[in-house]
């Protein structure tokens, strides 16, 4: 391991170079998962923990066949399995855990900043945000950044220059917050688009963003145009907190349907991080439709982690894509 | 008898701001005069206070001492320590204890602790409700006969407009004050900071000021109907600042103070989730620091409160959301005031009145002033004296405290507590710290 620990916090405070290099190497890899062997050295010896702290089988599961693609140790720690439920904190669970001297900590949490706190007391073990509450999930934005540069290759287009609409519950929205950072990054054109009661203002002037960012209260409106709609799934307890006024009316108002892409967005490519609420944010007519990028997102999600983890356990000594794959393969 | 020599003396109750020497006898301020005037005197106590600032001893009208009931946390004998190191020789302690201070035992062990340990005046606070629970009205007049000077539920608002109606006609009877903690749990719910862009970046519920502003026009409009007395603790935004002024200005009896936190911090302290950056009301942006600023400094805010909250090490060093709200301030606040003071927010005598004779008159307390035949508490303050507030100068149980980093300047040097030097070249007179 490098002197430095190399924490993926966030997708704020990363330079596009970073983050360009962790999609690139992310798409290295997606040729290595395409390979009759699918297993690289890469990390053999390293030791990587998952811990998930609140229920997600996807991110889940794709971490851990991250790590063994790459001959990584890798050992799951979930609520029910962990001391948190006897009570222990997670600074305690924290210190347990370092005195394994684990290489990477991937970890999943519903409060915010969760990521952020472990970083901090941990000295020696790089931090994986697996996503804290509404605060981040920078691994869910790579993969879409991924996902996107995949498709928009075959019509000729990079990464930049797409006009982007995030629709839904953004205010709770971890996965809504990194692709913000990532496309302002990228200099694309960002909508958020959603109710006034889960969109609020002040997502229009986050300290430090500076890009291309609208807000949009009508559906229509926000996805006119748009390159790429991004779907987020709706927590459906938000409605006995009088986000909406019921599931009906807001599916009437928020919810895409291919009748509003065919008219609105004909050529939009949909992104949705599941699991989806078929019928409430999201049709089933465009979620099994070839605009729909969901099983696409989820196998370039494994490549993305395998970046991510080799970004983290090698710190800064990892810069270039070819390092990577070339040669590595076993 | 003790005479404090040739300090400016700085007295804002009576517009006092020069050099003189004060002679102390029985406890009481004898005399004030010109430096010499008690050459003469013999087997006198000596302070010698040059180049020194000497003030009436500081009031506090907001703190938590955590005993009974928290005494991991803080003991009034801890509290009152803390207090005197910082300046003050007067605090109120808040009701949320536990059991509550809802009845008189509970004020009476309160005050015999304190007179034991002897070293700040300690006046308990009653609480508006019993058990703080918003439902039934506690026994206001055993609690003022007991010595309580002032009624709150600070920590939990009363959420009962009628509750709230019924006990400020009830302590209008008793010519006493009500301090309110405004805040709408309904619109504040689950938050952990100020609600705002920050917030919203980074992923945390928060509080906005309207939860207290629509709490604050309650009650102004309650103190209008009742004529009672009405005190806004801790108020933490412009608008809130603004409700106040015009109540003022309607002749509506209303006060308010605002925290040394709220007027030198931003909720750009939370950004890296530092818990010692949480508090409720929670820091605010810029804009509203500048307009409590001018709040305080205008006299729209009659008073500066530490809402002193101590807290152990355990409940900070969590997630964010999980952590305990508060922090601790009574070592602390006449460093940060004087700060506002070199920076041109404030004018000396402005500073010392928001923690002496501005305090005393909310809560309507005889002390804060160094006029003759007055309780002699006052204190001798070091105004160059460079220091950081570390763990050891910590007199409190706990150090929660977003300064720990800070180069602070001024602090008390010498403290008497009804005549009593009970604190003299930064250290307690026979005793450790
Ligand atoms: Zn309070």
């Amino acid at each position: 391991m490098g002197n430095a620990v190399r924490h993926l916090l966030s997708i704020e405070g990363l330079t596009k170079q970073h983050l360009l290099r962790l999609v690139n190497n992310g798409r290295e890899f997606v040729e290595v998962l395409q390979r009759d062997l699918k297993k690289v050295p890469t990390l053999r010896g390293k030791t990587v923990i998952n811990l998930f702290l609140e229920p997600s089988t996807r991110t889940r599961t794709s971490f851990e066949i991250a790590a063994k693609r790459l001959s990584a140790d890798a050992v799951n720690v979930s609520e029910g399995g962990s001391s948190i439920v006897k009570g222990e904190t997670l600074l305690d669970t924290a210190l347990t855990l370092q005195a394994m001297a684990p290489d990477i900590l991937v970890v999943r949490h519903k409060e915010s900043g969760a990521a952020h706190f472990l970083a901090r007391h941990l000295r020696t073990t790089a931090v994986v945000n697996a996503g804290d509450g509404m605060h981040e999930h920078p691994t869910q934005a790579l993969l879409d950044l991924l996902t996107l540069q995949q498709h928009f290759a075959a019509h000729n287009r990079s990464l930049e220059g797409l006009r982007i609409a995030i629709v839904g519950d953004i205010r709770h929205s971890r996965v809504a917050r990194s692709n913000m950072w990532a496309h302002a990054l990228l200099g694309n054109e960002v909508r958020l688009v959603g109710p006034r009661t889960l969109l609020p203002e002040y997502f229009a002037s986050l300290p430090g963003l500076r890009g291309n960012i609208s807000l949009f209260h009508s559906l229509q409106e926000g996805i006119r145009d748009v390159d790429v709609v991004m779907c987020l799934r709706l927590q459906l307890e938000r409605q006995s907190e009088f986000f909406i006024p019921s599931l009906e009316e807001y599916s009437r108002e928020f919810g895409v349907t291919r009748t509003l892409l065919d008219a609105c967005a004909p050529k939009a490519v949909v992104l949705h991080p599941g699991p989806a609420n078929r019928g409430i944010e999201v049709s089933s007519e465009v979620l099994d439709s070839p605009r729909a990028l969901m099983q696409q997102q989820v196998t370039f999600g494994v490549a993305i982690r395998m970046a991510v983890l080799l970004d983290a356990a090698l710190g800064g000594e990892v810069e270039e894509s070819h390092q990577i794959a070339g040669g590595h393969a076993a | 008898m003790t005479v404090v020599r040739n300090g400016r003396v700085v007295d804002p109750s009576q517009g006092l701001d020069g050099e003189r020497d004060i002679l102390v006898r029985d406890g009481k301020v004898a005399a004030i005069d010109r430096p010499g005037s008690f050459a003469s005197l013999r087997d006198e106590e000596t302070i010698d206070a040059t180049g020194m600032l000497v003030t009436p001893g500081f009031i506090d009208l907001h703190v938590h001492l955590r005993e009974p009931g928290f005494e991991w946390k803080e003991t009034v004998a801890t509290g009152s320590d803390a207090a005197a190191l910082g300046g003050f020789t007067t605090i109120c302690c808040m009701a949320n204890t536990n059991p509550v201070n809802d009845c008189a035992e509970i004020t009476r062990c309160i005050i015999d602790h304190a007179r034991a340990h002897g070293r700040a005046h300690v006046l308990p606070i009653g609480s508006i409700s019993k058990k703080l629970e918003g439902k039934e009205m506690s026994p206001l007049s055993e609690l003022a006969r007991a010595g309580c000077v002032a009624f709150s539920d600070d920590g939990e608002p009363v959420k009962d407009a009628g509750l709230m109606r019924r006990a400020l006609e009830w302590a209008s009877m008793l010519g006493l004050t009500l301090s309110c903690h405004e805040e709408d749990k309904s619109l504040s719910c689950g938050g952990c900071m100020n609600e705002s862009a920050l917030s919203t970046k980074l992923g945390l519920k928060g509080m906005p000021k309207v939860a207290e502003e629509v709490m604050i026009a309650r009650d102004i409009e309650l103190a209008r109907t009742t004529g009672a007395r009405v005190h806004i603790c801790h108020v933490s935004s412009g608008r809130g600042v603004e409700l106040i002024r015009r109540a003022k200005n309607d002749g509506i009896q209303i006060s308010a103070e605002v925290t040394p936190h709220h007027l030198m911090l931003t909720e750009d302290a939370v950004t890296e989730y530092d818990t010692n950056a949480k508090m409720s009301p929670p820091l605010r942006e810029a804009f509203e620091v500048e307009a409590l600023r001018r709040g305080l400094a205008d006299g729209t805010i009659d008073a500066v409160a530490s809402d002193h909250a101590p807290h152990e090490l355990d409940s900070k060093r969590v997630e964010f959301s999980r952590a305990t709200f508060g922090i601790i301030g009574l070592q602390t606040s006449l460093p940060i005031l004087l700060e506002l003071e070199r920076t041109g927010v404030l004018s000396l005598s402005r500073a010392i009145e928001s923690i002496t004779s501005g305090p005393a008159k909310v809560f309507g307390l005889q002390a804060g002033s160094l006029r003759i035949g007055q309780c002699a508490d006052l204190v001798v303050l070091d105004m160059g004296k460079q220091w950081q507030f570390s763990r050891e100068h910590c007199c409190s149980k706990s150090f929660n405290t977003p300064f720990a980093d800070r180069l602070l300047q001024g602090k008390a040097s010498s403290v008497l507590l009804a005549g009593k030097t009970i604190v003299r070249e930064e250290r307690f007179v026979n005793g450790e710290a």
